[in-house]
């Protein structure tokens, strides 16, 4: 018997950080849990996971008649199927993969209270899970450029990046709207505008170049702005325009960051407030 | 066994929750309008407060104070276990034996004091923690198995294992969702008894299911006893806590009343409740459930529907529970029962699911009737433990809500009772006859 294995249990003021060591204890635990959530989704369904190309595909087709067609939005020339395509790829993984990491804590009350691993993998399961969509409708981005025939650049190189990029904004919402949300259910019925909101300050319809200059820097703290730019500048081979980017790199980052602190610090007393 | 060998070691540990506090009331549609417009200031306050309990010293919650909203769920407890002790933790419902336990396993932090546990921990609060319907047998294992703890080789090794105990071999790829609900449980109990921790924590709601599974589940756990581990099991069920544990720690309204030998706090447990039902029910503090319904009293009716004291041997007796609910709601789905307790064990259960009363709607004020035709129970002294559930969610649990002393009656109709001497096996009555046959 390990006795060196010692636990203390105190009360917990203040203000903490993760404990990593801690997270990685849990990693098998972490890992099933993102298993079951990618399982259980399409389970009888007679689609299964092609709705993961299904619902952006639907997305796109609309916005390509609406914004496209209808409103004939300005793409510097670009085929608008094309344009909004390599957009709402990420846009969809972002947005669901904020809701459902904002709604983790609440959603899983019944297991809160009954069974103790590191609360942060309730808003992180999803984050990971909603991955595996990304990745099968990647496959919509492979099918258009080939068949607009866009060529490959270097930049492509570059789009791990942008992914990873992309990765930290729903981490960072998620940790903060979970935590709030435990004490203020506001956050359910908030998520919808706030979703929609930042579609529309995104430029997943249009293209972030129809901002007038002056207000670029403001336009550009928005983090979505940056990954969007980047999914488009990657794989249309564009140029990169890093004063889109990295604004809101760095705002992305600090949500995050304090992200973690508030939900350490508010992971204390969910159970009992939720 | 040298004091330093502890498994866990409690210091001075209090819980304070923030219970509903009231809302004030307007008199004028005014009052009423300024109280909606202010009510996000206030609902933010109410929400902040909820942890903050900078503002309350524990004298301020010492009975209870609706006041303040602040309930005292443990009070400076300390106690220490040792190495391969099996503890029982017994006491009324509301004496803090849950909060104790959901801070064992660091699912609630406590407000103050402190907790050392060596060893690997786990806690069994409930059997199929975060079983998905949709996933199958197979996968609920692994995930269940992970969550309550285990590595994903820990549940490698042992998976064949888990699903022999289990009984489901066949079902294995099947979702658990079109199971029967007693395989559910057999699955889940499967998962849960292959855990080995060095220290096992375990609540009473794991004694549920079938006799035949209940034995098991006891059987199980005494293995994991004998096996060296530390466990500390959590039960109403005094016979299996006797069973099971060696020592055993008493609690009542937070506070830790007694320890040491099993059978002495069991003793003193049983005597000590008896003197609670004098109190009045209704204002009662160790009750279980959300309390939007109450008991509020406990009568006994003869057959004429007029209040007795004590009933009779074979006679008519009606249980009249009156309730009261604290909501507007309707609560639909209802079960209700009352159980006749002997020596705090669980005697005669009524109940209204059995009897096929399944679709009770309850609102308002009113009684519930329990009613037995003759009453089969000797002279002597029972309690009534209430209980009501509305879909499966508790609305109000009293354990030993009041007292029922019977009276020697004529049940056989013989003019006849048992003789006040020890004659075992007297307290049940069965309607019976005597025939004696000579050879010729």
């Amino acid at each position: 018997m390990n006795k060196t294995d010692k636990t203390v249990i105190e009360t917990a003021d203040g203000w903490r950080v993760e404990d990593l060591e801690e997270i990685k204890e849990y990693r098998d635990l972490f890992y099933f849990l993102v298993w079951r959530n990618i399982k259980a989704l399409y389970a009888q369904t007679i689609m299964g996971f092609s709705w993961a190309i299904l619902e952006p595909l639907i997305q796109i087709v609309i916005f390509t008649i609406i914004f496209g067609n209808v409103a004939k939005v300005a793409t510097n020339g670009m085929p608008y199927f094309l344009f909004v395509s390599v957009a709402v790829i990420p846009w969809t993984y972002m947005s669901s993969a904020m809701s459902e990491s904002s709604m983790s804590l609440v959603g899983s009350r019944a297991m809160l209270g009954k069974v103790y691993f590191p609360r942060i993998i309730y808003p992180l399961t999803p984050i990971l899970s909603k991955l595996v969509d990304f990745g099968i409708s990647l496959l919509i981005i492979v099918v258009v450029l080939i068949y607009y025939n866009v060529p490959l650049t270097i930049n492509v190189l570059l789009l791990p990046v942008f992914m990873i990029f992309m990765i930290t904004i729903p981490i960072g919402v998620g940790l903060w709207l979970s935590s709030l949300a435990i004490r203020f259910r506001d956050v359910k019925f908030a998520m919808q505008f706030f979703i929609r909101m930042l579609m529309y300050t995104a430029p997943v319809v249009y293209a972030a170049s129809s901002i007038p200059d002056q207000y670029r820097f403001f336009y550009s703290l928005n983090p979505l702005v940056g990954v969007i730019e980047g999914f488009r500048s990657c794989l249309l081979g564009q140029e990169i325009h890093w004063e889109y980017i990295l604004p809101g790199a760095i705002v992305s980052f600090l949500i995050m960051i304090t992200g973690a602190i508030y939900f350490k610090h508010m992971e204390r007393i969910v159970v009992d407030v939720i | 066994m040298s004091t330093k060998e502890y498994a866990i070691r409690v210091d001075n540990l209090t819980k304070l929750y923030r219970i509903g506090m009231k809302d004030k009331v307007n008199e004028t549609f005014a009052g009423t309008l300024l109280n909606f417009l202010k009510s996000p200031l206030n609902n933010f306050r109410e929400y902040k407060s909820l942890y903050s309990f900078d503002d309350v010293s524990l004298d301020d919650c010492d009975d209870q104070n609706q006041e303040s909203g602040v309930l005292c769920a443990l009070r400076n407890v300390s106690f220490s276990v040792e190495q391969g002790e099996a503890i029982g933790i017994i006491g009324g419902n509301g004496a803090g034996k849950s909060t104790l336990l959901k801070i064992l396993s660091r699912i609630t932090h406590p407000t103050s004091g402190r907790i050392e546990i060596m060893g690997r921990i786990s806690s069994l609060l409930e059997v199929g923690t975060g079983f998905h319907p949709d996933l199958t047998g197979k996968d609920n294992i692994y995930l269940n198995g992970t969550i309550l703890g285990m590595r994903k080789a820990e549940v490698d090794r042992k998976f064949d294992e888990i699903v022999a105990f289990s009984g489901v071999e066949k079902f294995l790829n099947t979702p658990v969702k079109r199971y029967s609900s007693g395989m559910t449980v057999r699955l889940a109990f499967a998962v849960a008894a292959h855990l080995e921790p060095e220290i096992l924590i375990i609540d009473e709601v794991l004694a549920v299911g079938d006799t035949a599974f209940q034995k098991k589940c006891i059987g199980k756990m005494q293995d994991v006893a004998k096996g060296g581990r530390t466990v500390l099991f959590v039960s109403h069920n005094m016979a299996a806590v006797s069973k099971l544990c060696n020592s055993a720690l008493l609690m009542k309204d937070g506070r830790l009343i007694k320890s040491g030998n099993v059978d002495d706090v069991i003793a003193h447990y049983v005597t000590s409740i008896t003197d609670k039902t004098s109190d009045v029910l209704s204002e009662r503090q160790d009750r279980e459930g959300s309390g939007e319904i109450k008991i509020q009293s406990v009568d006994y009716l003869n057959e004429q529907g007029k209040k007795i004291e004590s009933p009779l041997s074979g006679s008519v007796l009606v249980i009249r529970m009156r309730y009261r609910t604290y909501s507007e709601n309707e609560f639909r789905n209802c079960r209700v029962s009352a159980t006749i307790m002997k020596d705090h064990r669980p005697f005669i259960l009524l109940d209204s699911s059995v009897v096929g009363k399944d679709k009770i709607v309850l609102s308002g004020t009113g009684y519930i009737n329990f009613i037995i035709p003759e009453l089969p129970l000797s002279k002597g002294e029972y309690h009534i433990s209430t209980f009501i559930e509305s879909d499966k969610e508790i609305l109000d649990w009293v354990d030993a809500a009041a007292e029922l002393s019977v009276i020697d009656g004529d049940f056989y109709g013989s003019g006849k009772c048992y003789p006040s001497r020890a004659w075992a096996g007297k307290t049940v009555l069965v309607k019976h006859d005597v025939n004696i046959v000579q050879d010729n």
